[in-house]
């Protein structure tokens, strides 16, 4: 025991003396929260756009001024023709432009649908359409106001619940937090147990008395107490910086983040087993560890909108789990009864990888 | 009877279908510095993991410093030393902190421990550099540092991998010396080398080729035996003998 302690001892030795290893433990997560958060955001603020009034009446004066004042766009330009369209949009960095046919609100008030058309710039194809449903949302609630009191129609009244502002702080950190402990659990453990192999120092190791769990386990104890803090920083970040909740148990989101943790840390044991040197760990880590939990745990892209081929493969995914686990509890508010799925799942993946770990290190050993 | 530390009859070991080791006998007694030799994929690095119990034979019998490597693994490793080229220290720790970090998993107590370490940086010099780290110091000094905590726990033999690889040949001649002054201790030393002049220093060689040990005597009769000059010769001669 008393040399199992030495050896935990030693393994904070090797972090606190390395300032790279120092950087991605404390550093990153802080840098990438705040990327995500400011930088990587698909929320709509401020877009440059261009009106072309041919009513010039009140009813399209009053939908500019909505969608002005809406916060997601900008009058950058009143054009006067159709052929300025063009050039507004090369020239300028104008991303949309809305023609008012002549006499809209003349047909508006004599039942005709008044007709406006909408030209955006779909060189980015997401944000085209980000932009595009915006508008055409702000234009429907004109006209809900405009038939209020007018038989015959539907006035839908939308409420986004959980995430009312719809804002993308509700995505990103749950999905950060899923990628560092993955990066960081996963990719530090590996490369710190392969840098043994490389340097020679595993071979001493081996002949010692010591035992090869005790090795794993002593190598893996640091990192999990370093990635429960990150996990804590996170969730503060996002409190105090972007204001996102928990609304549920802080308890049972710790716990599960332990689990993610010891996770991720199975796979990482799993990786130092096929790899003898530090670049082949970090390698695997950052190519079958980082892409897919970027790619396809539903982090950036919905998994609802995948070929089905890859909503299967998704199921594989890590981090899929906790991602789904986190927004519940922090978003939902909800408890044991919502999550045990997936918790059980979480739990099942760990044993597997610890178990073929497990295995794989004693092949090698002998 | 000179008491035998090291006690192989029959060892081999096969990797599927390959047979790494062919029906190895030998012995190696107490207080003798014992070369292993023979070219690179003769079965050395295999033999010596048997020995050191990291991996266990196909079949024969092998006994370590007393201990069965099949059913006495543990104990075995206590009273053993392992060393190789790579030198295996912590690059990134101090002196102190390496001889501490490898005494401790030897389970010296702490006040030994602390008495050792002193001990050896006194013994070296190295009073004043204790708490620089390994990365800043020059290679032969590191090969002391890895050779003592080696042998930190006392173990009855040290077996020693290649442990003069890529060294300028008056550290190795320094390195030499250690080994002498342990094995005039009455530990027993186990040493594979390239370096034929360093067979020279041994008490006795054996020679590995293909899997079987194919000479096995002192020096001086190997020389006389093979009618060559230096080990070098003996060398090339069974090298080419074994070509035939």
């Amino acid at each position: 025991m008393k040399s199992f302690y030495g050896f935990i001892r030693k393994e904070f030795l090797h972090i606190f003396r390395d300032p790279r290893t120092l950087l991605i433990l404390f550093g990153m997560p802080i840098a990438q929260i705040m990327i995500f958060g400011y930088v990587v955001t698909n929320e709509i603020k401020d877009i440059p756009i261009a009106i072309l009034d041919h009513s010039k009446d009140q009813a399209t004066r009053e939908i500019s001024n909505k969608l002005i004042s809406s916060g997601y766009f900008k009058l950058v330009m009143n054009l006067t023709s159709l052929k300025e369209v063009e050039p507004a949009m090369k020239k300028g960095n104008v991303k949309e432009v809305i023609v008012f046919e002549p006499d809209f609100r003349k047909k508006m008030e004599s039942g005709l649908p008044g007709s406006v058309q909408i030209i955006a710039d779909a060189s980015d194809p997401n944000t085209a359409n980000l932009i595009v449903n915006y508008t055409f949302g702000i234009m429907q609630d004109y006209m809900a106001q405009y038939q209020q009191g007018k038989p015959n129609t539907i006035v839908p009244e939308v409420r986004m619940i959980y995430n009312e502002g719809l804002k993308g702080v509700y995505m990103f950190v749950p999905g950060t937090m899923a990628l560092i402990l993955m990066l960081i659990s996963a990719m530090m453990t590996s490369i710190s147990i392969s840098r043994e192999k490389e340097l020679g120092t595993m071979e001493v190791l081996m002949v010692s008395p010591i035992k090869p769990f005790q090795i794993v386990v002593g190598k893996v104890i640091p990192y999990i107490g370093l990635s429960f803090i990150n996990a804590v920083v996170i969730i503060v970040l996002g409190f105090f910086v972007f204001g996102l909740p928990v609304k549920g148990s802080l308890i049972i989101l710790l716990l599960e983040s332990l689990l993610f943790i010891s996770l991720a840390l199975s796979l990482g044991i799993l990786i130092s087993t096929v790899s003898n040197s530090q670049m082949v760990a970090m390698f695997i880590s950052l190519l079958g560890l980082m892409l897919p939990t970027i790619l396809l745990s539903g982090f950036i892209y919905p998994i609802e909108n995948m070929p089905v081929v890859l909503q299967w493969i998704s199921n594989l995914m890590p981090p899929k789990w906790f991602i789904i686990v986190v927004k519940n509890i922090m978003i939902k508010g909800e408890g044991w009864q919502f999550i045990w799925k997936e918790t059980l799942i979480m739990m099942g993946m760990t044993a597997f990888f610890l178990l073929v770990a497990i295995r794989k290190f004693k092949i090698r050993l002998e | 009877m000179q008491e035998k530390l090291i006690e192989v009859r029959g060892l081999t070991k096969k990797f599927g279908e390959f047979i790494a080791i062919d029906k190895l006998d030998f012995e190696v007694f107490k207080g003798e510095i014992f070369g292993f030799l023979g070219a690179n994929g003769a079965g050395k690095t295999t033999a010596i993991k048997i020995l050191c119990g990291l991996s266990y034979p196909s079949s024969g019998e092998v006994n370590v410093a007393g201990f069965d490597v099949y059913t006495q693994t543990e104990q075995l490793k206590l009273n053993i030393g392992y060393m190789s080229q790579k030198f295996s220290l912590y690059e990134d720790l101090t002196i102190y902190e390496n001889i501490r970090f490898y005494g401790g998993i030897y389970g010296i107590g702490r006040k030994e421990l602390h008495n050792k370490s002193m001990q050896l940086i006194r013994k070296f010099g190295l009073v004043n550099e204790r708490n620089s780290l390994i990365a800043d110091i020059p290679l032969g000094w590191k090969q002391k540092i890895a050779f003592s905590i080696a042998i930190l726990h006392d173990p009855k033999i040290i077996f020693l991998d290649e442990p003069t690889g890529g060294v300028d040949p008056i550290t190795r001649r320094q390195f030499w010396d250690l080994i002498y002054e342990v094995s005039g201790e009455g530990m027993t030393v186990f040493v594979t080398t390239h370096y034929m002049d360093e067979a020279e220093y041994c008490n006795r060689v054996s020679i590995m080729d293909e899997g079987k040990i194919v000479a096995i005597d002192t020096p001086n009769n190997l020389k006389s035996s093979f009618g060559a000059a230096n080990m070098d010769e003996v060398f090339v001669k069974i090298a080419r003998g074994t070509e035939k």
